[in-house]
């Protein structure tokens, strides 16, 4: 069957030293250096729904199934993906849609919830993969607490598909909450406005997610927002606390989401060619555009000062020093195919991790089938 | 690297490595006499038992390196130990290895309240995390039940869980960084005050590794906001299905309380002879659910909660009213273990995780392997994820009734297994269950565990003989294709 046929594949391209690209629904294929060396390892055909009890707070997909169709179902049943996953698509230029969970999962997609509910690698409960060798094998389990064995969900979450095929995952599942709203404060700096927000998630009314959208980007004015989300009556009286301490004003329905969107498509950072997503310690976070001085161009706050999406004026804009000066690193998302064979995808790790990693890689995939000229550096320098 | 350190089969003599380890430590850092050694034979698994051949608590980092260097240089086994309260055997010393112990470097070295963390040195004790915090308004929210003496090193290795971890997660969800000592001594350090990593995710392979990968020197943890409120519901339900039901509606009506814990009768009943605060003795299965956060939204859940625990025809329900209440209804729970220890001379406690589901029929197998090993047993129930812990009572003073216990427990978690669950939901593999492996993971999938091993240890010096049932040389488990000639990665080690 498919399992086979793909293993077989897999084995075959491992003797004759030829490499695979796996690709889900391609929405991220624009990410990494460009590259002829690859045949395409397509996974549409591990596609579906295997299993799904809402009460066990776990459902198990094909690699390949769209992550629409899984959040489709899972709100069907009020539930969802806590860590907020997102398509990459509209971030180049493409339509939402294409996105696999297989995909999303690989490439640790996690959007703003990431802040209160754990990251894609906190989600993933258990998968079958194959391996570079072409051997069938699974990691983890399908209940929500295991500890049996080595924790191989987490390293295969946010993997890039350099370790193996992804072919099924069980993911945890929570129930999506009742009611949500977000507190909006207006014309705050940069530094305010993760000072505010660091002080806000340090208090007790459980934020949900924490933004902030610089003048000029999401609207004319500055704008700063808090999430909350749960039972009726538990938002209203986090709202009243919230706005009692930071004023504001509180936004709903199709406003409200339309704001967070924007977080996920990063429409207000359309127009600049280079983009890079840099994760610092969250109370620095203001530090960064500052550092870049006349070299950033627009960038939005995510995960309470914690993430920056920033568009950059020139490839040689030293955004991976200003990063590691506050003790975080930078990923190159989106920028033209030249500047992406010689800027380096993810920022270079130390060396002794980047061998180990390179250590622990070649377990997995001793004749890196999947390594490849994509991601220079890491796993993958070869 | 054909022939590693650990090939040279020529350890050094007992006295060369004592001898070493005062060079590198001072005096009362290594421990040697054999009435000293006695105290570190064995960890909260206590039928199995091993003096080490020596053992040595480093205070600092750079003395861990200079141990492990040392060792790997000659080839000596390393075990790593927290506070020893390991129930799967973890910590279990070697007669020919090195018991490294982490409880000198218990300092916290950094809180960070802007960026919720805390850096702390791994021999600290988990409950003195929250005690360091909790007068700014934070705590730790992983909480084991032997929190006042597990370390977070432990914690680390051992992935541990406890009763809140279904709203707020497990250790892994709660670690944001470690420095970690490979058995070469070199350091490094994997992640930081930072929510995402980039590169493969290691610090998640570290967390839950039993001690196989490296020592870990320093935590980054995440603490958080202490809720508001907290309330709990004690609810009493006439059969295990209706409980079990109860539980199943509460998370499909989308409540994820703060804990959700399940007794069965004889657990009910041995807790309230041990602590008395009125627990409903009428019943097979006793629930508290707790729910925290703002006092209107405890209000709100209480009142949802209690409405399907009527649905599901709870036959006692009670509801906090104020902290001391709540805190009465889990003095029993808390003390389960100490409890049922009184209805034998031993217990046995097994944490097998099944889909909760299947409840009310593993409970009928394992009421039937009880009566086929005439031994008794009691349910404790991590009810919203799962997680099992049945006590089985015996007397180690009864020829054989040790290995009857082990094998009814072993029964067990392979019918955890069969029906969907695990081995273990947070006590680890260790020595206890390591022979069980096979019943979970195929030989492939093992190997493909094992390789990560073979990445951070190819030697297999620090903590052998755990988690897996064969150890494999990594020499034999690394064989590569070789294709025209060439290997790919030629600049990696082969092991
Ligand atoms: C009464 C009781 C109740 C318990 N309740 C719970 C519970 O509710 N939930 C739960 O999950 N567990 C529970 N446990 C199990 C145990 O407390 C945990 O597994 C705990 O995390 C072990 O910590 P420790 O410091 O005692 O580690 P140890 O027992 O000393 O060691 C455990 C493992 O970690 C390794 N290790 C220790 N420190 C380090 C380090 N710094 N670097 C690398 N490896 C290291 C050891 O080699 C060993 O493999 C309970 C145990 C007891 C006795």
């Amino acid at each position: 069957m498919e399992t086979e046929r793909l293993q077989r594949a897999i084995a075959d391209a491992g003797r004759e030293g030829r490499r695979l690209e796996i690709r889900g629904g391609g929405s991220k294929r624009a990410i990494g250096a460009p590259r002829d060396d690859a045949a395409i390892l397509d996974t549409s055909a591990c596609r579906g729904i295997l299993a799904y009890d809402p009460a066990e707070l776990v459902v198990t997909v094909g690699a390949g199934t769209p992550l629409v169709e899984v959040e489709q179902l899972l709100a069907d049943n009020g539930q969802m993906l806590a860590f907020e996953p997102f398509d990459h698509g509209p971030i180049f230029g493409e339509p939402e849609g294409k996105a696999t969970i297989g995909g999303v999962v690989a490439a640790g997609v996690s959007g703003s919830r990431r802040l209160s509910a754990g990251a894609a690698r906190d989600h993933l409960l258990g998968f079958r993969a194959i391996s570079g060798r072409g051997e069938a094998f699974v990691g983890g389990a399908k209940v929500v607490k295991n500890v049996t064995g080595y924790d191989l969900p987490k390293v295969m979450a946010g993997s890039w598909g350099r370790l193996a095929l992804l072919t099924e995952l069980s993911l945890k599942v929570l129930p999506a909450p009742r009611e949500r709203a977000s507190l909006m404060l207006e014309g705050l700096t940069d530094a305010e406005a993760i000072g505010t927000l660091s002080r806000a998630l340090g208090g007790d009314c459980d934020i949900a997610a924490a933004a902030h959208f610089p003048q000029g980007t999401a609207r004319a004015d500055a704008v700063t927002l808090m999430r909350l989300e749960g039972f009726g009556p538990s938002v209203e009286a986090r709202l009243a606390a919230l706005t009692q301490d930071y004023g504001g004003a509180v936004l709903r329905g199709e406003e409200e989401r339309a704001l967070w969107e924007k977080l996920k498509t990063l429409e207000p950072l359309a127009d600049g060619a280079l983009l890079w997503r840099i994760v610092v310690p969250p109370s620095l976070g203001w530090r960064v555009p500052k550092g870049l001085d006349g070299f950033a161009r627009r960038w939005l706050y995510d995960w309470g000062g914690g993430l920056i999406w920033l568009t950059a004026s020139d490839p040689e804009a030293p955004v991976r020093r200003v990063a590691e000066s506050v003790g975080g690193h930078a990923m190159l998302v989106r920028a033209a195919p030249d500047v992406r064979t010689f800027v380096d995808t993810f920022h270079p790790e130390a060396p002794a991790v980047a061998a180990l990693s390179r250590r622990v890689a070649a377990g997995f995939d001793p004749a890196g089938v999947f390594a490849s000229a994509r991601f220079a550096g890491g796993a993958d320098a070869h | 690297m054909a022939t590693g350190p650990a090939l040279a089969n020529s350890a050094p003599p007992r006295d060369a490595i004592v001898a070493a380890m005062r060079d590198i430590l001072p005096a009362d850092g290594v421990v040697d006499d054999a009435a000293g050694l006695r105290s570190y034979e064995s960890d909260g698994l206590t039928a199995y038992r091993q003096v080490p051949l020596v053992a040595v608590l480093p205070e600092t980092t750079a003395q861990v390196a200079a141990i492990l260097r040392w060792c790997h240089a000659r080839g000596v086994k390393v075990v790593p130990r927290g506070s020893g309260t390991s129930l799967s055997g973890g910590a279990l010393p070697l007669a020919d290895g090195v018991l490294l112990v982490l409880s000198k470097m218990r300092a916290i070295l950094d809180i960070d309240y802007a960026n919720r963390v805390a850096v702390l040195q791994p021999g600290i004790a988990n409950l003195a995390v929250t005690q360091a915090v909790e007068a700014e308004g934070f705590y730790y929210a992983p909480d084991p039940s032997s929190q006042i003496i597990c370390s977070i090193g432990g914690n680390v290795a051992e992935n541990s869980g406890g009763v809140h971890c279904l709203k707020y997660g497990i250790t892994t969800n709660n670690v944001l960084g470690v420095e970690l000592v490979l058995m070469d001594g070199e350091t490094v350090r994997l992640g930081g005050t930072l929510l995402e990593q980039q590169g493969l995710d290691l610090l998640g392979l570290i967390v839950g590794s039993e001690g196989l990968l490296g020592i870990v020197t320093e935590v980054t943890v995440r603490i958080l906001p202490k809720p508001q409120t907290a309330r709990a519901l004690l609810l009493g339900f006439a059969t295990i299905e209706h409980a079990s039901q109860f539980v199943a509606d509460v998370i499909s009506g989308g409540i994820i309380p703060a804990g959700m814990e399940m007794m069965d009768r004889p657990a009910i009943h041995a807790a309230e002879a041990f602590v008395g605060r009125g627990y409903p003795l009428d019943v097979e299965a006793l629930v508290i659910a707790e729910l925290d956060g703002p006092a209107v939204e405890c209000q709100h859940l209480v009142d949802e909660v209690a409405a399907i625990a009527g649905r599901n025809h709870a036959v006692s329900t009670r509801v906090s009213h104020s902290e001391e209440e709540r805190l009465s209804f889990w003095a029993g729970r808390k003390a389960a273990f100490p409890a049922v220890g009184r209805l034998a001379p031993d217990y046995y406690c097994m944490d097998g995780t099944i889909p909760r589901h299947r409840l009310a029929e593993v409970l009928q197998r394992i009421a039937a392997l009880s009566s086929e090993y005439g031994l008794g047993v009691a349910n404790v129930f991590h009810a919203g994820d799962g997680n099992l812990h049945p006590l089985i009572l015996y007397d180690a003073n009864r020829p054989g009734e040790l290995e009857r216990a082990e094998e009814f427990g072993a029964d067990i978690l392979r019918l955890c297994v069969e029906v969907g669950g695990v081995l273990t939901g947070e006590h680890g593999v260790g020595v206890e269950k390591r022979d069980l492996m096979p019943v979970m993971f195929t030989q492939t999938d093992l190997d493909h565990q094992q390789r990560v091993k073979c990445a951070f240890d190819p030697e297999l010096l620090l903590n052998p003989g755990k988690v897996f049932p064969t150890l494999r040389r990594c020499a034999e488990l690394g064989r590569v294709h070789v294709h025209g000639g060439r290997l790919a990665f030629p600049d990696i080690p082969r092991f």
